[in-house]
């Protein structure tokens, strides 16, 4: 009987998407244009990750984007979230839509939203001539040095929201005679936050962070839109590859090997992330 | 609550940076998709310049692409809660073997990324003759959202009423009839939860349409947006405009169900 219920969910999950990882694999270990016959060439495709530069440096990016998607993100979202629990400030829920609205938003849309204010003549540079800082004005999704944490800041503003609100949870399950016991000891703002708020919010921070890496990891539409990997290769990423290679150099399996190191990825800082996470609440 | 009135002024500063700087980039691209397209326009001295949506929306040919979205959301929201209903259902209330692996299969699903899987999928979906369809585009996520929903319904069914279930079956009602008749009804908020959740991820979809439509047939609106942004980069106003119309459908029902958004990304991120 329980088969039952579950075969429908099980034979369209099982047919479109464990049938194409278990054919990524496949895939992986083969040199194949999507035309003509491949050859098998072991683990070639893997090694390549190691040393094809251009690969190496676009898993570097995703490090380096995990910064922008996740950390500061985290620590906003601490600061905020620490803010509203303890001062009652009024506004909370309009606050709360907004910050999350981002989340909700299409990528695409966020990424043309974002391409107008960093454009040359975007309201990023007419800010900087406004305050007469002309010499930073630059067009900043063309520039070799700042196209990345341009895209990153992106990120921030993406994942802020939900990292914000979500901590909030956390923080507003903390009973209120903590802080009180904390304040008649004569502990401040600061002292109450890494004496109580802090510890108390370490699963949350561990679901945020599990999160936002993820996001950070799987970054495919902003880039696209926003940059398409460029100037040159300086905002390329992982899941970028996986596209240009596969469906626009011919290179498949080079693209399945990317796809499966990417999904490796994704699951070991999700694991370390998580023991982190678990030894630190015990 | 003893805050200093320094303090208070730091607060309500901090919260109105924060909240304009998510703000700033929404409020500007609606205020561009307002105004006046060229120099010329602006001239005539009107203040909101509607025609932007119209002229955005004919060039764009969005009624064709809103439609294939619409379309491409409704098959992979009422088959994926559908399917993802039953698999909670049997997850969530019987015991059979095999129950916690192919629990944790499900649960692989929600952490794999779309780039693992979208090149197999191009290849053996072309060699089917599935791609440049509408399904070709609807099943992989239909198998993306099926993996959280099991989840997701799952925890819904864990944590109804055992008794409620006793009752129906001390009444007579078959296994169909106590999830059809009794739970379906009853769970209504977690279900309208994961219909928003699972239509905001379907119509924000990129790579899948982007890959499984190669020659365009099934372009959904995201999509005719990134190729609209490629033709008209001069046309900064029509731009936004459409940016605003592949925008609206999700933050409209964001803004009226907030709760739902809300509660249904945290809780359905919270591990067990």
């Amino acid at each position: 009987m329980p088969y039952g219920f579950l075969l429908p969910a099980f034979a369209l999950y099982a047919a479109f998407m464990l049938f194409p990882i278990a054919r990524a694999v496949q895939l992986s270990v083969y040199e194949w244009d999507g035309l003509t016959v491949g050859t098998f060439v072991g683990l070639d495709n893997y090694a390549a990750v190691v040393t094809d530069p251009r690969l190496r440096e676009a898993f570097g990016h995703a490090l380096i984007l995990i910064v922008f998607f996740s950390l500061l993100p985290v620590a906003i979202g601490l600061v905020l979230a620490a803010v509203l629990n303890r001062a009652k400030v009024r506004g909370l829920p309009f606050f709360r839509t907004v910050i999350f609205l981002p989340q909700v938003v299409a990528m695409v849309v966020v990424a043309v939203a974002w391409r107008q204010i960093y454009a040359p003549d975007g309201s990023l540079n007419a800010a900087l001539r406004g305050v007469g800082l002309d010499g930073l004005a630059r067009p900043w999704l063309g520039d070799f040095t700042f196209s990345l944490p341009a895209v990153g800041t992106i990120g921030t503003w993406v994942s802020m929201g939900l990292v914000t609100v979500l901590l909030l949870a956390g923080m507003s399950r903390i009973p209120s005679e903590q802080y009180e016991a904390a304040r008649l000891d004569g502990a401040g703002a600061v002292r109450e936050f890494f004496a109580i708020t802090l510890p108390a919010v370490r699963g949350e921070i561990t679901v945020a962070l599990t999160l936002t890496i993820i996001a950070a990891l799987k970054t495919f539409d902003l880039v696209y839109v926003t940059t398409g990997g460029g100037p040159g290769t300086s905002t390329t990423v992982p899941s970028y590859e996986v596209y240009r290679r596969a469906f626009e150099l011919g290179e498949v399996g080079m693209a399945a090997a990317v796809g499966i190191v990417l999904t490796v990825l994704i699951f070991a800082i999700n694991l370390v992330v998580n023991r982190v996470g678990d030894r630190s609440t015990t | 609550m003893m805050t200093s009135r320094f303090e208070r002024t730091a607060n309500y500063v901090v919260l109105i940076a924060f909240a304009a700087f998510a703000l700033f980039p929404i409020l500007s691209i609606l205020v561009t998709s307002i105004g006046p397209e060229t120099a010329s326009i602006a001239r005539e001295g009107r203040t909101f310049h509607w025609e932007n949506f119209t002229a955005a929306w004919s060039q764009g040919q969005f009624s064709r692409y809103m439609a294939t979205s619409v379309l491409v959301s409704v098959i992979v929201v009422s088959v994926a809660v559908l399917c993802s209903l039953m698999a909670g259902y049997a997850f969530g209330t019987m015991r059979f073997r095999g129950e916690q692996v192919l629990f944790y299969v499900f649960l692989l699903g929600i952490m794999v990324p779309t780039e693992a899987i979208i090149v197999p999928l191009y290849f053996d979906m072309r060699s089917v003759g599935l791609t440049n369809t509408i399904w070709g585009v609807a099943l992989p996520q239909i198998a993306q959202s099926i993996a959280f929903g099991t989840y997701w319904m799952r925890a819904y069914f864990r944590g109804s009423n055992r008794s409620i279930i006793e009752a129906g079956r001390l009444d007579g009602a078959g296994t169909h009839r106590i999830l059809w008749q009794i739970l379906v009804p009853m769970g209504r908020p977690a279900i309208t939860t994961l219909v928003l959740l699972t239509f905001m991820w379907t119509w924000n979809e990129f790579l899948i349409p982007l890959v499984m439509s190669p020659s365009g047939q099934v372009r959904t609106a995201p999509l005719a947006l990134a190729f609209f942004q490629g033709q008209y980069v001069q046309g900064t106003t029509l731009l936004a405009a459409a940016a605003v119309l592949v925008a609206l459908p999700v933050v409209v029902v964001y803004l009226f169900l907030q709760r739902h958004f809300i509660r249904g990304m945290i809780e359905g991120a919270v591990r067990e």
